[in-house]
């Protein structure tokens, strides 16, 4: 096991909302599935950013893969962003683009070469559980095969740390069990993963690792669930 | 840079409409300008010829010698500015005067005209100041009476000359801004309508400048096309002058594709500025 993540001692202050995180600190290893809960507005989506250096830490350090948010050229940047593979709430998929169009996509805009493309495609629809829908578009789709069309192209440039920012948040409860255990899988292969959930329920069953934001400070980090759910409801009085 | 062809292409496909409105713009500004070119470019061949026929003339005084007119055209052709020097003697002054104004021949007989010393300058040295120092040069010596060279013509051809320079400076620079402020908004809006797009770009991981080659690429082609399309306006429009008016003067190869290549450089301007504006809306890094 070796770091692959580490955020230390990391604020973030907006100049018109404030701080969104205050001296944030945790550290992934390699292989691990891990939970980020909080309400929303506690400050996941912002500690997200950091991850893929979207944006910068007021103070503090974020390192991801050997690159750190000190030192990160804005040229290295993009090759950062080969070695994540991010999904969100609203899939982000482009609408004028069928399943299999949307993951080539990622792979067309780093350069992959076009006898790659195709049977990478392919491998990837399977992967996720959706090769017969390769050719349907996004507004075809049911919300959990957006979703998994969105981790397949995700997953194009073999990332080794998936970000997953509450991807089962418009979800029905059979959609969001499935890509659930879609997100185990992927983690079983060997991809690290942090996602971004509010499902109290879920990390209850998953009982795995979890970190809890609240009002931008991480004020739990550990596996005892039992505690962390109490904690919630307590402040939520 | 074959997805970003493939990209542009697509660009001009999707929005046909808006792709020919930012052409036939920026062919109307460099058109603009090139008609400004034209006039200032027939001004300048005019002008030529004119200048040509700039020439200083020296009044000898009655019974000048032989010896110093001599020694004076001698002088004036050692001078660097002057081209050649002709002697016009009274009798073929007179010769002359009578068979440019033949209805004044009566008036003529008997009649004395001064023999005269006339100076061509050479090319580029018909300004006013050579002119007007040449005259005064030749005022000194005792056997010219009186020096004529048109001053106030000169003057005046040479005050057209720096105004059209200067308006077309002036005009060439409004219309190059507004150019590039055409091609900025082309730009702006295809970026806005690819807001997703390129936000999922950035995500996945393509470089800034694989970003940035489609749009650059789509002002460039623009400005091009647009630089085209003022060029066959000018020419029409010079056609059509010199069947009507008065015969005109077009640009050669050379001038014609540097006005395309201005197009160009003015769309890769545009689209360069607009795209490094509007991405850093889109996502900032």
């Amino acid at each position: 096991m070796s770091g692959i993540l580490r955020v230390a001692n990391v604020s973030k202050e907006y100049p018109r909302s404030g701080m969104a995180l205050r001296d944030v600190s945790f550290e992934m290893q390699k292989g691990e599935f891990v939970f980020l809960v909080g309400h929303s507005g506690a400050g996941k989506s912002t500690l997200l950013k950091l991850l893929t250096m979207a944006e910068r830490p007021t103070t503090g350090e974020v390192r991801v893969s050997g690159y750190s948010s000190f030192s990160i050229k804005p040229r290295e940047i993009p090759h950062l962003r080969r070695r994540l593979g991010v999904v969100f709430q609203d899939f982000r998929l482009l609408p004028d683009r069928t399943a299999e169009q949307n993951v080539a996509f990622a792979l067309e805009v780093t350069g992959t070469s076009n006898a790659q493309i195709g049977p990478k495609v392919a491998r990837l629809l399977t992967q996720v559980g959706l090769a017969s829908r390769a050719t349907a578009y996004p507004h075809e789709l049911s919300g959990g095969e957006q979703q998994r069309v969105a981790i397949a192209r995700a997953l194009a440039n073999d990332p080794f740390l998936l970000l997953a920012d509450e991807p089962t948040g418009n979800l029905d409860d059979r959609a969001t069990h499935a890509i659930y255990l879609l997100l185990r899988e992927i983690n079983a292969r060997g991809t690290s993963v942090l996602m971004a959930t509010h499902d109290v329920a879920m990390i209850q069953r998953a009982g795995m690792r979890c970190l809890e934001l609240d009002h931008g400070q991480l004020v739990f980090d550990g596996t005892d669930i039992g505690t962390l759910v109490a904690n919630m409801r307590g402040r939520r009085g | 840079m074959r997805l970003a062809l493939r990209e542009v292409a697509l660009a001009f496909r999707r929005a046909p409409l808006l792709a020919i409105l930012g052409v036939v713009t920026i062919g109307f500004s460099l058109f603009a300008f090139g008609l400004f070119g034209l006039v200032a470019l027939n001004i300048r061949t005019a002008l030529r010829e004119v200048e040509d026929r700039v020439e200083i003339r020296a009044f000898l005084v009655e019974g000048a010698r032989d010896a110093q007119v001599d020694e004076l055209m001698q002088r004036m052709q050692k001078n660097p500015a002057v081209a050649n020097v002709g002697y016009v003697s009274p009798d073929s002054a007179l010769q002359r005067a009578r068979a440019e104004l033949e209805e004044f021949r009566d008036v003529m007989d008997g009649a004395f005209l001064p023999g005269s010393v006339e100076l061509r300058l050479k090319d580029g040295m018909r300004d006013p100041a050579t002119v007007a120092d040449l005259s005064r040069r030749l005022q000194t010596y005792p056997v010219v009476e009186e020096v004529r060279y048109g001053r106030e013509w000169v003057e005046k051809l040479y005050r057209i000359r720096n105004i059209a320079a200067l308006v077309g400076t002036v005009l060439g620079g409004v219309f190059a801004l507004v150019a590039v402020i055409i091609i900025g908004s082309t730009i702006r809006m295809a970026i806005l309508a690819r807001t997703r797009e390129i936000e999922i770009m950035r995500l996945v991981g393509a470089t800034n400048m694989f970003v940035r080659l489609p749009y650059l690429l789509d002002g460039a082609l623009k400005g091009l096309l647009g630089g085209v399309l003022a060029v066959a306006m000018s020419w029409g429009t010079a056609t059509v002058l010199a069947q009507s008016l008065m015969q005109t003067q077009f640009f050669d190869t050379t001038q014609m594709m540097l006005g395309i290549a201005a197009g160009g450089v003015l769309g890769l301007l545009g689209s360069w500025v607009s795209v490094g504006r509007h991405l850093r809306q889109v996502w900032r890094d």
